[in-house]
């Protein structure tokens, strides 16, 4: 790594800390209870659109497991999920009506908030149609893993994404309000994933899946990213550059072992595909606010016409993490 | 007689005390240090918490750093306190805030009064043990370590290469062998007084200051010089990481911790609830009678250090991307690739199957689709068929194959037509079995209805393709099992690599032999087809020599009768 190339990543997250300075502008804090949040509190940050369904389960999950405190993004919602967050004792709201897109898929509003509210702090960011899965995680709370990985030195935790659907048509089995959605999408794709490192930020690039297999065969360079990187001990200087894909200072990016072994990782449940996807999709495509002009959900929706089940007689249906880490697709690492 | 407690805490004063006086209770007088690190008003509350026992000593106050002196110092501070304090006090336990006595107190008081001149110290010699971190093994007594390893590690390993580039050595003071161990132990009051009374205290503590986590090797050397009766183990279950960090305990390892049989553990997370309900109670509920098996705990933390260090062979995953090399298997089990078999016979696939009992694909790399075995379009794993997500990736489409079929082995076709950018990746794969009939792509030319021309030139190719990939598979990075024949040797004794070939893929073949042979395609004319090819210019060499006149296994009659093979 030259001098050149470090200092470009340099003025790389400079810039996206200018922007997330920007954006922020756009942010109308609705309920500010950030007063509450104590030294060692775990944080979820959150953007969000019209998922007032989801959010009963999604807030009750994240409590269970030990989140302290939400902040969470309200982009425009017209279902009110808004009024909902709003009266949650634990979640401090901030309203917007800019474009999502042009905040890099409210990328620049969250490293904006982590920023100033998250320093210091283990942070986790999550959308309210995933859910994080880790080690241990039905017998300890996420402060015993960030207790871990503080003792360990680690500063990010990786989950790489999985898509849960269920088995039949999207659309057959609705999905009712608190309701676990894995419950409904409780299949996913076992052993179909591929992986490539990412020269430049050091992170892999992880494709395949259910979407791979289903609505990108012969175009799977379109496939969407499922390499995350959800939790993060914040630093004001940290800023995510794609989603929570990758991170700068590229260190955060290097949540795997290149030398045989494994570093513990977990997994993000991705419920997307709900009875509520299709409308939503067609939405999505209309909206035009998501990343390439929304193609992936132009593929969605056409692909799914024909053929609305995601399902093969090789799905795996989902027990628990144990499972998963049986299959390959997180690890314990050395956490014991 | 007692036993008094040596406490070392830093943090979660509140478990501390509640674990003090746990000890306390039973009749266990306790000096505790605390690091200099706790500030000053938590430092006050605690002590002000724990004033109503009687029993409880705070000693002077050290800066404790991992795998500094600090540990020691207060070690000795501590200990010096309660030989003074406490004079009925026999044996003396080092432990910290953090850990937690597993049996109830009364039985290490019995264990103990049973033992009274036993030290119970791990103390080893550091050419024997293979516990290092940093790799310094015996230079952490010879070498000087003035800079944290922690918080100035650039100095740290600077510093070092400086004293083994210029060759510098500190001498070991006299009479003392360098041991090491863990840093809990339990001493017997005439061993510790000994110690920390040496005439040559000072020598040995100025020594001890500059050596390598003191902690490991203060106590645990002199122990050695004085005590009549060394147990060299450790009373404090504690088991560390690749790193050097002790594993901590959770709420899930409760029926663990009961079946450990150890005095006390550590190092337990201080939220752990149901550990510290569980073992702070009165002894009729402190450890209910299961039978004992200390070994289970020791898998288990083995495990995670190996899946740490080596991972699971075969497995790329978000956790696990090994560079080139340190990959500990390319695939996670064996499996086997055949070159031309297919072609040469006509039902080879359902063949082998048959005679092996393994699953057998066509052509996995397949220009059109991964030909999964039975025609189907998902595999395992739910792996598609489809080539241009196969060619995305084909490493990954292998690995994942092999992967998600573990417990089964795997065989597959190969070809010339076939995707070539895995080869190199099978050849150098250990669990590979290769075995190549070069040349055997030209039968399906030969019986196909195309223009000549339009075979000559395929022909060209494929023979060049094939070509470079023999060429591969005889480089000397190659770790596969290969076998190469050209198409005119096998054809002449083709029931014996068959019969190596299916011997090796699996023991469970009976061992009379195979009951059933191939069936060989019809190569009546292939030595004229090889000569029409010749004539236009291009020359079939891969095959072997195949004589023009007379066509090769001249058939008695019109069809060839399957034989059996005794």
């Amino acid at each position: 790594m030259s001098i050149v190339q470090s200092y470009r990543m340099r003025l790389q997250r400079k810039h996206a800390k200018a922007r997330a300075f920007r954006k922020h502008f756009s942010l109308r804090p609705v309920v500010d209870r950030t007063g509450h949040i104590k030294p060692g509190h775990i944080l979820l940050f959150s953007t969000l659109r019209d998922e007032h369904i989801r959010l009963p389960y999604f807030l009750n999950y994240y409590r269970d497991m030990g989140v302290d405190h939400f902040l969470i993004v309200d982009n425009d919602s017209t279902d009110g999920s808004g009024d909902y967050l709003a009266d949650q004792p634990d979640v401090s709201l901030w309203h917007t009506r800019a474009s999502y897109k042009r905040a890099r898929y409210g990328v620049d509003w969250l490293n904006w908030l982590q920023a100033r509210y998250g320093h210091g702090h283990w942070t986790l960011v999550v959308d309210p149609d995933e859910l994080f899965v880790y080690p241990f995680c039905d017998t300890r709370p996420i402060r015993a893993l960030t207790d871990w990985l503080d003792g360990s030195n680690v500063r990010s935790f990786g989950a790489m994404l999985l898509d849960m659907y269920p088995k039949g048509r999207l659309d057959a089995v609705p999905y009712r309000r608190g309701q676990d959605p894995i419950e409904i999408a409780s299949w996913f794709d076992p052993g179909n994933y591929m992986i490539s490192k990412n020269r430049k930020y050091g992170n892999l690039w992880i494709q395949g899946g259910p979407r791979a297999r289903v609505f990108f065969p012969e175009s799977p360079k379109k496939a969407p990213a499922l390499n995350k990187i959800p939790l993060v001990k914040w630093n004001r200087r940290n800023t995510y550059i794609s989603s929570t894909h990758m991170l700068l200072p590229r260190g955060l990016n290097l949540v795997y072992d290149e030398w045989g072994g494994e570093t513990a990782s977990g997994v993000l449940l991705h419920a997307k595909f709900l009875d509520t996807f299709t409308h939503k999709a067609k939405e999505e495509m209309q909206r035009k606010q998501h990343y390439r002009a929304s193609l992936e959900y132009k593929a969605y929706v056409e692909n799914l016409r024909e053929t609305p089940d995601l399902w093969c007689k090789w799905s795996e249906k989902y027990i628990n993490w144990r499972q998963l880490e049986i299959l390959g697709l997180m690890s314990k690492g050395n956490w014991a | 007689m007692s036993v008094g407690i040596v406490m070392l805490v830093h943090t979660a004063l509140g478990r501390a005390e509640q674990v003090a006086r746990h000890w306390s209770a039973a009749g266990c007088p306790l000096v505790i240090h605390a690091d200099v690190s706790v500030p000053r008003q938590t430092y006050n509350a605690f002590v002000k918490a724990l004033s109503d026992l009687p029993n409880v000593r705070f000693s002077k106050r050290h800066r404790c750093e991992w795998g500094t002196w600090g540990l020691v110092a207060a070690s000795q501070s501590a200990s010096q306190m309660m030989l003074d304090s406490f004079p009925d006090v026999r044996h003396v336990y080092l432990a910290s805030g953090s850990c937690l006595p597993l049996r109830p107190v009364e039985e290490l008081i019995d264990y103990l009064e049973n033992r009274p001149h036993t030290d119970f110290i791990e103390s080893a010699t550091t050419a024997d043990v293979p516990w290092t971190i940093g790799g310094l093994d015996s230079e952490r007594f010879t070498l000087r370590f003035p800079f944290s390893w922690r918080k100035h590690r650039y100095l740290f390993d600077k510093y070092v290469s400086i004293q083994r580039a210029l060759g510098m050595k500190r001498r070991i003071p006299g009479g003392i062998v360098p041991h090491m161990g863990s840093q809990w132990w339990c001493l017997t009051r005439q061993t510790l007084s000994a110690i920390l009374s040496d005439p040559e205290r000072a020598t040995f503590d100025r020594y001890f200051s500059k050596v390598w986590i003191p902690d490991e090797s203060y106590f645990q050397t002199l122990a050695r010089q004085y005590s009549r009766q060394i147990e060299s183990r450790s009373l404090t279950l504690s088991k560390f990481d690749y790193q050097g960090k002790p594993h901590i305990f959770y709420d899930d390892h409760l029926q663990l911790l009961r079946r450990s049989d150890c005095f006390v553990a550590r190092k337990i997370w201080p939220h752990a609830n149901r550990l510290y309900d569980a073992f702070l109670t009165d002894a009729a509920h402190a450890m209910k009678k299961t039978e004992p098996n200390p070994g289970k705990i020791d898998r288990i933390f083995a495990k995670a250090v190996e899946r740490r260090t080596r991972g699971r062979p075969g497995l790329y995953m978000q956790s696990r991307f090994p560079v080139e090399t340190r990959e500990n298997g390319l695939t996670s089990a064996q499996y086997s690739v055949f070159q031309g078999f297919s072609a040469l016979f006509e039902n080879f696939e359902s063949w082998l199957a048959r005679a092996t009992g393994t699953r057998v694909h066509g052509h996995l790399f397949a220009p059109e689709r991964a030909e999964f075995c039975d025609g189907q379009t998902v595999m395992n794993g739910a792996l598609s068929d489809s080539a241009a997500l196969r060619d995305y990736n084909p490493r990954a489409f292998l690995a994942s194959l092999i992967w998600n079929t573990r417990g089964e082995r795997q065989c597959f076709q190969f070809g010339p037509r076939d995707n070539q950018a895995v080869n190199w990746d099978i050849a150098k794969d250990p669990n590979a079995q290769i075995s190549v009939i070069s040349g055997a792509w030209a039968v399906p030319l030969f019986k196909s209805n195309q223009n000549f021309s339009d075979i000559r030139r395929e022909a060209a190719r494929l023979q060049q393709i094939e070509s470079k990939h023999l060429e591969i598979l005889r480089s000397s990075w190659t770790k596969a099992r290969v076998r190469i024949w050209t198409m005119a040797e096998f054809i002449e004794a083709p029931m014996e690599p068959l019969q190596t070939i299916i011997d090796e893929i699996g023991p469970q073949q009976n061992m009379r032999g195979l009951a059933e042979v191939p069936k060989m395609a019809d190569l009546t004319g292939f030595g004229q087809f090889l000569q029409n090819l010749k004539n236009q210019g291009m020359h079939p060499y891969l095959m072997g020599n195949f004589p023009v006149a007379r066509d090769p296994m001249e058939p008695p009659g019109n069809k060839r009768k399957p034989y059996l093979v005794r």
